[in-house]
């Protein structure tokens, strides 16, 4: 348990799930194939980081639920971005954009 | 975030619907789940026990959300709570003793700190106290009305500058039911100075004062108008006589306003002027006569400190130009409220000494709760063992012994409060001075609550952190495998002993110092003061509240003495205008024969001064050491003669033997000779260095306050009947007070009774807190021992070897805890004795009292324990195990 690391993973998975929510409302298994499917297979994330973190968007209002059927007629909890999780996920990207530019130069740097 | 806060309510309050939320969102993931796998050709069975495998379980998943979810600390809290409360309960014992140990420590610092409160920091209540100030000569307030006037007039740094005199009691009329009451003289600028407004009517001001006698109003208080005229608001107007003269009620003052001092609540106040009026004598065009007391406002912008050099400067200025009356004089600022520098010192001191012995009984009783809850939480040992066996957090079983802790001493504290608050109530009711407005206002304010509840949450954190490292440090394989931790820790000295010893020591500390207070107060109702006040009577009265004038006082006296020595069973009576050891009092300056120069410096001693006629030295018992009494022919017409007492003797004339017939000259010149010479004796405190003192004859001295002291075998109801009747019988209109002169002493004797009482109430808490901790050690040990002394006993130990080995620490630790104590206590008492007259720690009533107090609270600790230990049954101990 080192606290850096579990600070950066739960940013990029909040990064992640909001870029995911970008196009169209979601489900839990809706989102997290989405998210396999965004980063190419290289993240398979675990419903265990995955509820707490939709859980605690939704309570900040980043994101909202609605109860409606699914592509097989069944009843599925589907999350949509708000106002606000749309301004959060500009935030974040471009986070994200300048700790890469850092982090790169400072890796490919002598 | 208003999301994050309608969630926390949701999560709070609809905590059902949430999980019926979340039930529903994990159970239809799992179906879309499985059906993913049914699409890829797996039987329905395997397609969910897949979809369960990837989900990661669901229980672990809810577990999982519910722990990010707004509000789960309140939860968890209230949670805590309720096992807290089952945990409590369970041990009731335990809670009780606890509970019990707080509210004393904290009940008695919320008294102490009320008072403190009430007499040292809250100001008097005035609108902007801040700047209000006590303008003293010297460090004492009295100063002469002259120099108030040229003060006030003179100054730049006061916006207001206002006089206040304390006269004694009048008589009031207010149509048909004479009674008497205490008002304060003040100039005529003093409510529009402090800047109050009337409740009814008006005020008197600094306009009405054109002269002497010119302003015959009164003002009168809130709770004199109740009490005297019904809340009657046609009151204003209406007039009353007081000693006779008729005076106008001009208003009421609202009822927050009880003067401005602290312990004195006048019924009303008169003008300053009219002084002449009131009490047949006019001391305003005196310049040595210093009974007013200053108060000013100052400016704004202005620090104390300038005020002061203006004052001085004015001081030197009056120096100058009086050098009769204010030769020398220096100004000093005082806070308002007490009797300046004077009384605020020794309050200062004492309350000082009082808080820090509340501190230390808290201290104590945290030690005392730190011990007990560390003998607790090893005793849980093994609950708390599985707890982290189980995967609990070690944050989280401390948060709630925490909680547990805090419970306690939140439950203590308000009990304490609760207590404290009646004990305040009690103490501000209370009136030391039966005919005296006089009461110590101390009712809890916000601060004390404040204090309290500040006090609580300290303490409960104080002692909850105690068996801290003991949970930290815990390692459950090693706790469930043994049962129990290591006993090495028992037989060092620990912290633990040392806070036992601190506690036992305070308590010895307060058990010594009530009981040196206590034994000095008892040997001061008993002491010689150059009088007897045992077997004697006192009656009080005023001729000016009936009606004499200045002339005829003398003949009225005369004709009292005559009648009271013609009741049968009196065998001696005699009057004086003041008693010793009673309120009032006088000093003046003597200077010797040769003087010219009556300037205060020069004079050769200050005595105190009293007028008395013939027959009040035997009355009194006062011996007479050479020459002759005062008599019936020392009067205007005969040479001025007096008599002194032994101090004045050697003083002024270097032995006893030459002051009979030398002279001396009082303040003015006016020469008098010493005609006798009688023992010292005590004047205005039990505790004041030998004061010179000169008596006069009243025939060349008149006075109208009369204080006759009878003599009789008689009982002494019956005496005072007959006292009044004949009294009334020369005249009816006379305002009598009788008493016993041991009751009249209660002036002299309060700040000893104060102490005492103090101090006793201080001794208990820390008495009971001492029992608490020798107790809680003692049972303590005995029963983590218990095993060893059931194998003891078996192994044929006798029950010397089982109490000694049980009870011999706590026991020891009680011994020297009882004699720091002791030590420390007789240090103690050396600050007691300026307070209380002889009191001496080198008392063997003392020091056996302390012995045997500290014995009985070792007995009363260690009984329970002993008798525990005693009855350890081998056989019984085997069974359990």
């Amino acid at each position: 348990m080192r606290p850096q690391r579990t600070d950066l993973l739960r940013g990029t998975l909040d990064l992640l799930i909001l870029k995911a929510l970008h196009l169209e409302p979601l489900h839990g298994v809706g989102i997290s194939r989405r998210i396999t499917q965004i980063t190419r297979d290289a993240f398979q994330v675990s419903f265990g980081s995955l509820f707490p973190s939709l859980h605690r968007m939704e309570e900040k209002g980043w994101v909202e639920a609605e109860w409606r059927a699914s592509e097989n007629n069944r009843r599925a909890k589907y999350y949509r971005l708000t106002a606000s999780g749309r301004a959060q996920l500009k935030a974040e990207e471009r986070e994200w954009n300048q700790v890469v530019k850092i982090m790169t130069a400072a890796v490919e740097s002598a | 975030m208003p999301g994050r806060i309608v969630s926390f309510f949701r999560n709070l309050l609809h905590k059902n619907a949430v999980e019926q939320a979340l039930d529903d969102e994990l159970r239809s993931s799992v179906e879309l789940l499985s059906e993913e796998k049914m699409k890829e050709g797996l039987s329905r069975s395997e397609a969910r026990r897949r979809a369960l495998i990837e989900l990661g379980g669901v229980e672990q998943v809810r577990t999982k959300v519910r722990e990010i979810r707004v509000g789960r600390l309140l939860e968890d809290f209230a949670a805590d709570l309720r096992f807290t409360n089952r945990t409590l309960a369970k041990s009731s014992g335990f809670t009780l003793t606890a509970i019990v140990t707080l509210a004393l420590g904290i009940g008695a610092n919320a008294v102490v700190f009320s008072v403190l409160n009430a007499l040292l920091l809250r100001p008097v209540n005035v609108p902007n106290a801040h700047n209000f100030y006590l303008v003293q000569r010297f460090h004492v307030p009295p100063q002469a009305y002259p120099d108030y006037l040229d003060l006030r007039d003179r100054n730049w740094t006061f916006e207001s500058m206002m006089a206040v005199k304390f006269v004694g009691e009048v008589g009031v009329d207010t149509g048909g039911n004479p009674s008497t009451a205490w008002p304060v003289l003040t100039s005529g600028n003093y409510f529009d100075a402090l800047g109050i407004r009337p409740y009814l009517g008006r005020f008197f001001h600094a306009s009405d004062e054109k002269g002497v006698n010119s302003a015959p109003y009164v003002v009168l208080s809130y709770a004199y108008w109740r009490s005297h005229f019904d809340e009657d608001r046609g009151v204003v107007g209406r007039t009353v006589e007081i000693n006779k003269h008729p005076f106008t009620v001009v208003g009421v003052a609202p009822s927050e306003f009880r003067g401005t001092d602290l312990i004195f609540s006048p019924a009303f106040w008169i003008p300053i002027v009219d002084e002449p009026t009131v009490l047949s004598i006019n001391s305003l065009q005196n310049r040595s006569e210093h009974n007013l007391w200053v108060m000013g406002r100052l400016k704004p912008g202005v620090t104390p400190a300038e005020a002061a050099a203006d004052l001085n400067a004015l001081g030197s200025w009056l120096s100058k130009t009086y050098p009769a009356d204010d030769d020398g004089i220096k100004f000093t600022l005082g806070s308002p409220g007490l009797l300046g520098d004077a009384l605020e010192g020794p309050t200062r001191a004492f309350m000082a000494g009082l808080m820090l012995l509340a501190g230390l009984i808290l201290l104590a009783a945290c030690a005392n709760l730190g011990s007990l809850f560390a003998a607790r939480a090893a005793d849980r040992s093994k609950e708390v063992a599985l707890r982290l066996a189980l995967g609990s957090r070690h944050a989280r079983i401390l948060r709630q012994l925490l909680t547990e802790a805090l419970l306690v001493s939140i439950a203590g504290g308000a009990i304490g409060l609760f207590g404290s608050v009646q004990i305040l109530h009690a103490l501000s009711a209370w009136n030391p001075f039966p005919d005296a407005p006089i009461n110590i206002p101390v009712n809890p304010d916000v601060r004390t609550y404040a204090v309290a509840l500040l006090l609580a949450v300290a303490s409960g954190l104080l002692f909850g952190i105690v068996p801290v490292r003991q949970v930290l440090c815990a390692d459950p394989w090693q706790m469930i495998r043994t049962g129990t931790r290591g006993t090495g820790a028992l037989r060092r000295f620990t912290l633990r002993d040392v806070l036992l010893v601190a506690q036992i020591a305070i308590c010895a500390v307060l058990v010594t110092s009530s009981l040196v207070a206590v034994r000095g107060l008892v040997r001061s109702l008993h002491g010689r003061y150059g009088f007897e006040p045992q077997n004697a009577i006192v009656v009080q009265s005023d001729l000016h509240m009936a009606g004499y004038a200045n002339n005829q006082t003398a003949a009225m006296q005369r004709r009292m003495l005559d009648a009271v020595a013609a009741i049968p069973g009196v065998s001696a009576v005699g009057f004086a205008d003041d008693l010793p050891l009673s309120i009032g009092g006088s000093d003046s300056f003597v200077y010797s024969d040769s003087a010219t120069d009556f300037r205060p410096t020069n004079r050769a001693a200050d005595a105190m001064n009293y007028s008395i006629s013939p027959g009040y030295l035997r009355a009194a018992e006062t011996r007479l050491l050479a020459g002759r009494d005062v008599t019936f022919n020392d009067d205007l017409k005969a040479p001025a003669v007096i008599l002194v007492n032994r101090q004045f003797a050697v003083e002024l004339f270097g032995s006893v033997d030459k002051a009979v017939g030398a002279h001396f000259k009082l303040f003015g010149g006016s020469r008098v000779e010493v005609v006798g010479v009688i023992e010292d004796g005590k004047y205005r405190t039990l505790t004041e260095d030998q004061q010179p003192a000169m008596f006069f004859p009243f025939l060349q001295n008149d006075s109208s306050n009369t204080w006759l002291v009878v003599r009789s075998k008689r009982d002494p109801s019956e005496m005072a009947a007959a006292l009044e009747s004949t009294l009334h019988g020369i005249d009816s209109g006379l305002p009598l007070t009788i008493a016993a002169w041991t009751e009249e002493m209660g002036f002299a004797l309060f700040a000893a009774r104060v102490a005492s009482v103090a101090l006793g109430v201080m001794g208990l808490p820390g008495a009971m807190l001492a029992i608490t901790g020798v107790f809680g050690m003692a049972s303590y040990v005995v029963s983590r021992r218990l095993r060893e002394l059931g194998i003891r006993v078996a192994l044929g130990a006798g029950k010397r070897a089982v109490l000694s080995a049980s009870l011999g620490r706590a026991l020891r630790l009680l011994a020297i805890g009882s004699a720091a104590g002791l030590v420390l206590g007789v240090l103690a008492a050396r600050v007691l004795s300026h307070i209380v007259y002889q009191a001496t720690p080198m008392d063997p009533m003392v020091l056996g009292g302390v012995v045997a107090a500290m014995l009985l609270i070792g007995l009363a600790a260690s009984w329970i324990p002993a008798r525990r230990a005693l009855a350890a049954d081998p056989l019984l101990l085997l069974r359990e195990e």
